[in-house]
């Protein structure tokens, strides 16, 4: 009997790559947080994995996983206020339009 | 080769993770090939669910009921919510032709993953019998509320202040 372990973590980098690739190429902002959301899915995944199947076997990893679920919804909700706010200013929700910064 | 497969598909918990990871993959694939916003959405909601499916098979199961309300409910209505408000046409902007950027972007993801695939495939795991409970939901409760009151506290203040800092930003200014 194989054991899965390899598979979750292999599956879980192939999320966070693609994860980071929707990140870093997509124009619309609401995307790339979404993508953000799923790299730190992917690391949840990889948490519980290790917490059936790591040396130490243990629930902390749960709790863990919780926590950073909880970070992560209150990064999504300040992320979409924030892209709220900027389309009222400035008519435009596109990433290459967030260059204020460099000029 | 085929025996291998055949052994594979023919374990009830291959063939469940082997359907729920498709599902994951599918979602994010198609996340990353729609060109409308909203499909994208729904595509990454399809992902978050079939994650929850995954944390089901790895005996976590009140992880997975918090992951299929917060990610497959709360965080995807959220972005629709948030493409509502701001999109006129919900329309990724395509370009005709893609940039050098882009193949550096490919070419950056597949070596990271690379490297990964490479880590995992030289990891050993030794099997260690891992005790759930019998009560998943009581035995992370036990946990939170004894070894990590602390770090729970300052996770519920955050979100506090998270959620009045997203009223404040959100709401609409005074001329």
């Amino acid at each position: 009997m194989v054991s899965l372990a390899n598979s979750y973590l292999l599956l879980a980098a192939i999320l966070f790559c693609m994860g980071l690739y929707g990140a870093l190429s997509k124009k619309s902002a609401i995307i790339v947080l979404l993508s953000i959301e799923l790299m730190l899915n992917a690391a949840n995944l990889n948490l519980i994995a290790f917490s059936k199947y790591g040396v130490a076997p243990s629930i902390t990893g749960h709790i863990f996983s919780l926590f950073s679920i909880a970070v992560a919804a209150a990064e999504a909700a300040i992320g979409v206020a924030i892209l709220i706010a900027m389309f009222r200013n400035r008519g435009t929700s596109d990433i290459v339009d967030m260059d204020s910064l460099k000029r | 080769m085929i025996s291998n497969l055949v052994a594979f598909f023919s374990n009830g918990e291959s063939l469940m993770f082997f359907l729920l990871a498709l599902g994951t993959i599918t979602g994010v694939v198609l996340m990353n090939s729609l060109t409308k916003v909203i499909h994208m959405v729904v595509a990454l909601a399809l992902t978050f669910i079939s994650l929850g499916g995954l944390f089901i098979m790895l005996q976590a199961e009140f992880v997975a009921m918090v992951q299929v309300l917060v990610y497959g409910g709360a965080i995807t209505i959220l972005m629709i919510f948030g493409i509502m408000m701001t999109k006129h046409d919900g329309e990724e902007p395509q370009e005709e032709k893609t940039t050098p950027q882009q193949y550096t972007l490919l070419g950056g993801s597949v070596a990271l993953f690379g490297i990964l695939f490479y880590a995992i495939q030289k990891a050993e795991f030794v099997p260690a019998a891992f005790n759930p409970g019998v009560d998943n939901t009581k035995e992370i409760g036990l946990q939170m509320y004894t070894m990590h009151v602390i770090p729970f506290e300052i996770i519920s203040l955050l979100l506090t202040v998270a959620f009045i800092g997203a009223i404040v930003l959100a709401k609409k200014e005074e001329e």
